[in-house]
């Protein structure tokens, strides 16, 4: 099977606290950051969104991979807020690593999973050979209702992932599961700017139906337990609904720390389950193995068994996730509603 | 060649002159001279003319022939140079060519801006175009921005203070208040110039020329038939330019612009003469940065000491050398095109003993010097009196 | 500020990529790219180069008085970085004040929105520098 061979993240630099948001719409901070699990968000400079962010992660992915970017066979972007309603993402992000132009590009939309869509069709074309590497990114510079209880999730950041031969990778992905049904627990209407959703039907028939879907489908495919497994990466609209899942699962919490990155960040979208990978092969040893399930609302979830290789190493070639958590600047709400272009009129 | 003069000079009031456009403009200033020349357009045989951006601020290209037509000069032949904010001083030079190399004998020459037909950030951006569009504006520079990286490296290397920022500007007000032609009349304090407001980190409003409407001219004759036009001929001795590289970040040094020492040490060489012999100049102050590097690029002051020698009053009327005796860009305001011409003006002006309560006293030699952009060009002339 | 898409599009490899020249006579660099080496002109022979991006303030300024369409971006830092290969180039500081930056700081370049201001145009991506501590 094919693995990642290079893998970089990214998260802008500003953020803002739930209970600076809270305060504007006069909930208790408390409830909010014990209820969704979510102390803080990223949120992207004015000159950042999803093409920019998907370069800086896939500089470092392409770092780490050592590869010449002319080796590149096919770029995926995964993002519900792709710069342009037509004109593809991929291409840009191709076009500055400089992979052009013998190579396949398209931009992929599948909710918070569209990241883990684009690795799961790299890795078709590396098993098939029809590439040598691809690249797969999952970038968003996701916005919620003002007021809605997704504002306080809905954050920026990037991961990307070079995925390329087994024997290149510092990390094999040792098989992959999908589970996918129409689910309509989340949306956005082509013209609007905010998403829609269900509410509380979010929950049980949207993600946690897709994560136990996919997750089980592939332990039994695979007839692997959880006990074989030190780390576990689930998608993370907020905290509560991974660790709830886990839970359900019988998935120790302590193996859920490395990859639970949204009480920090806030929840990425297609950025989410990618960065929980990331920050988990910052600093898994060889031999470890990883599970992750991804989920998109609409809906579907992808699961991917992984261990980590002695090319792990190649990770001092780049940038470590926590350099650009730790970076961080909080924002007034004034100044989050300027860089997110909430004024009417700007 | 000839040496030649100025026999007349005249220019409008300058400021936001709502009432007139840019052919109203540059007329005024051009019969102003030919009034003040006491000649008749009959005797006029080519024009030049400096504008910077008539096409973008007014839509108006083409303005040699508008301007011949206006002026009720056709058939005579105008022709329309360009050098960003040296453009006046351009067409000064080319007119000095012309009756020099003796294909023309009486030459007209003008400078016109005509800018507050378009808001301000419209024109900062036109006025981005006299550096590197691609590789400095588009990018998010500013001219403030660039004269203001100038500075910070002035005072990175040499102390230079933000006080002594503002006492240029001080100065300035403080002559451009003897000018009637001047935009600002007012006078200013130290406190008043260093609390304006920021407009590119260390420059603040009050270190910066404004955006103004304005047309000055002159009338050029060969000097040996000038005193048959005027009693008081100004004898051009030197006419001298230079370029460097279009965007700042190519330049060797950022505290000094290499072509305006070029150009001067030519025209010092070529007429004779050296710092110490140049009482009154009209240097390039569109911001106070720019006249602290030209004092010391003209050999006024050693570099790095021209800062020092604002805020000590060295620039002043009365000091060492009076530095921008009409207001200087700053006060006089500064219609990009018509600032070289203008400069030409107040220097006949000083050496003819007419500027009243701006009068230099014991003016021998004067100077002009005229810069392009963040100092790809850069022009400087020398006068004296021809009577 | 307008630019045209053609116009745009031509500089993509050096707003994107920071590709630039140098002339294998003198091995100067050139950023952006010359098609004419100064110091040789036509003894000179030029090659594209590929800048790394890293170099050092130069000088600075925070830009307060934008010009048309950078007006939601400011107030934004604007700098001239040397960058290690030896020349000059001018470019905004992402993500820093004026307060954050002296001149010597070293300086990385980033991939960011340029100009982005017409909603229906298209959105002008290039380099920009970040500071590194």
């Amino acid at each position: 099977m094919a693995g990642i061979v290079g893998y970089g993240a990214y998260v802008p630099k500003y953020r803002i606290k739930s209970e600076t948001i809270a305060q504007v719409w006069g909930e208790d901070p408390d409830r909010i950051q014990k209820g969704l699990g979510i102390m803080e968000k990223a949120v992207p400079a004015i000159d950042e969104d999803s093409a920019t962010m998907a370069v800086e992660s896939a500089r470092i992915a392409m770092a780490r991979a050592g590869i010449s970017p002319n080796d590149l066979g096919a770029v995926y972007v995964g993002s519900e807020s792709h710069p342009y309603a037509v004109k593809p993402t991929a291409s840009i992000v191709a076009q500055a690593i400089g992979a052009t132009p013998n190579l396949t590009a398209a931009d992929l939309e599948f909710a918070c999973k569209a990241g883990t869509a684009g690795m799961q069709m790299c890795m078709g074309l590396v098993d098939s050979k029809m590439v040598k590497y691809g690249l797969a990114i999952g970038a968003d510079t996701a916005q919620g209702r003002p007021g809605d209880a997704l504002e306080y999730s809905a954050a920026a950041g990037s991961a990307a992932y070079v995925i390329g031969p087994e024997d290149e990778s510092l990390a094999v992905i040792e098989d992959t599961f999908s589970f996918t049904t129409d689910t309509p627990d989340f949306w956005r209407r082509s013209k609007a700017d905010f998403p829609s959703h269900g509410g509380r039907f979010t929950g049980q028939p949207g993600y946690f139906k897709h994560v136990k879907g996919a997750f089980t489908g592939l332990m039994e495919k695979m007839g692997e337990k959880i006990e074989n497994y030190d780390y576990f990466v689930f998608h993370q609209p907020n905290a509560k609904f991974p660790l709830a899942v886990a839970k359900q699962l019988g998935v120790p919490k302590e193996k859920l720390k490395d990859g639970l990155l949204v009480p920090i960040v806030g929840n990425t979208y297609s950025g989410a389950s990618p960065l929980g990978l990331a920050n988990v092969l910052d600093v898994a040893k060889e031999g470890e193995r990883i599970f992750v399930t991804s989920f998109g609302s609409g809906a579907g979830s992808d699961a991917f068994s992984i261990k980590v290789t002695g090319k792990i190493a190649n990770r001092e070639k780049g940038t470590p996730l926590s350099a650009f958590i730790e970076n961080k600047q909080y924002v007034p709400y004034a100044i989050y509603a300027k860089l997110r272009g909430k004024y009417k009129g700007m | 060649m000839r040496s030649v003069a100025i026999i007349g000079a005249g220019m409008t009031k300058f400021g936001e002159d709502w009432e007139r456009g840019f052919r109203e403009l540059v007329t005024e200033a051009g019969i102003r001279a030919l009034e003040d020349a006491k000649i008749s357009g009959d005797e006029i045989s080519a024009g030049y003319v400096g504008t910077m951006a008539s096409g973008s601020l007014v839509g108006q290209e083409h303005t040699g022939a508008l301007i011949a037509d206006y002026m009720g000069l056709n058939p005579i032949p105008i022709t329309r140079v360009e050098g960003a904010c040296a453009s006046g001083s351009l067409a000064l030079r080319q007119g000095i060519l012309a009756v020099s190399s003796g294909l023309h004998d009486v030459v007209v020459v003008g400078g016109v801006e005509k800018m507050t037909d378009l808001d301000t950030a419209a024109v900062s951006q036109i006025l981005g175009g006299a550096g590197d569009q691609e590789w400095e504006l588009f990018l998010g520079a500013t001219f403030p921005g660039l004269y203001a990286m100038m500075a910070r490296r002035h005072m990175h290397e040499y102390g230079t203070t933000e006080e002594m920022l503002a006492s240029v500007a001080v100065k300035n007000h403080e002559n451009g208040a003897t000018n009637k032609y001047a935009q600002f009349q007012n006078r200013i304090t130290l406190e008043t110039a260093m609390n304006s407001k920021m407009v590119a980190d260390p420059l603040k409003v009050m270190d910066c020329s404004p955006i103004t409407d304005g047309a000055a001219a002159v009338v050029l004759a060969p000097m040996e038939k000038a005193l048959s036009y005027s009693k008081k001929p100004i004898e051009i001795l030197a006419s001298e330019q230079a370029t460097g590289t279009l965007a700042l970040h190519d330049r060797k040094s950022l505290t000094s612009v290499n072509a305006a020492k070029i150009a001067s040490e030519r025209a010092y060489k070529k007429a004779g003469l050296t710092p110490k012999d140049i009482s009154v100049a009209e240097v390039h102050d569109c911001f106070t940065i720019a006249e602290i590097v030209a004092t010391e690029d003209l050999g006024f002051f050693a570099p790095g000491e021209g800062g020092k020698a604002a805020l000590d009053g060295r620039t002043k009327i009365g000091g060492d050398i009076a530095v921008n005796t009409s207001g200087g860009l700053k006060a006089t305001g500064h219609p990009v095109g018509a600032t070289g011409v203008k400069q030409a003006c107040e220097i006949s002006w000083q050496l003819r003993g007419e500027r009243g309560a701006g009068q230099v006293k014991d003016v021998e030699y004067g100077l002009t010097h005229n810069v392009g952009g963040s100092g790809a060009t850069a022009v400087v002339h020398l006068y004296k009196r021809g009577y | 500020m307008k630019e045209s898409i053609s116009l745009t599009w031509r500089r993509i490899p050096e707003r994107y990529r920071m590709m630039g020249s140098v002339c294998k006579t003198c091995n100067t660099h050139y950023f952006p790219p010359r098609s004419i080496c100064p110091e040789c002109r036509r003894k000179g022979k030029i090659e594209p180069f590929k800048f790394s991006g890293k170099g050092k303030v130069y000088s600075f300024t925070e830009i307060h008085a934008p010009p048309a369409g950078f007006e939601k971006q400011a107030p934004y830092v604007m700098a001239i970085v040397e960058l290690e290969e030896g020349t000059r180039c001018t470019g905004q500081v992402v993500d820093a004040t004026k307060d954050d930056i002296r001149i010597g700081d070293s300086v990385e370049a980033v991939f960011r929105k340029l100009l982005s201001d017409d909603p229906e145009g298209p959105i002008h991506y290039g380099f920009k520098f970040r500071l590194i501590k």
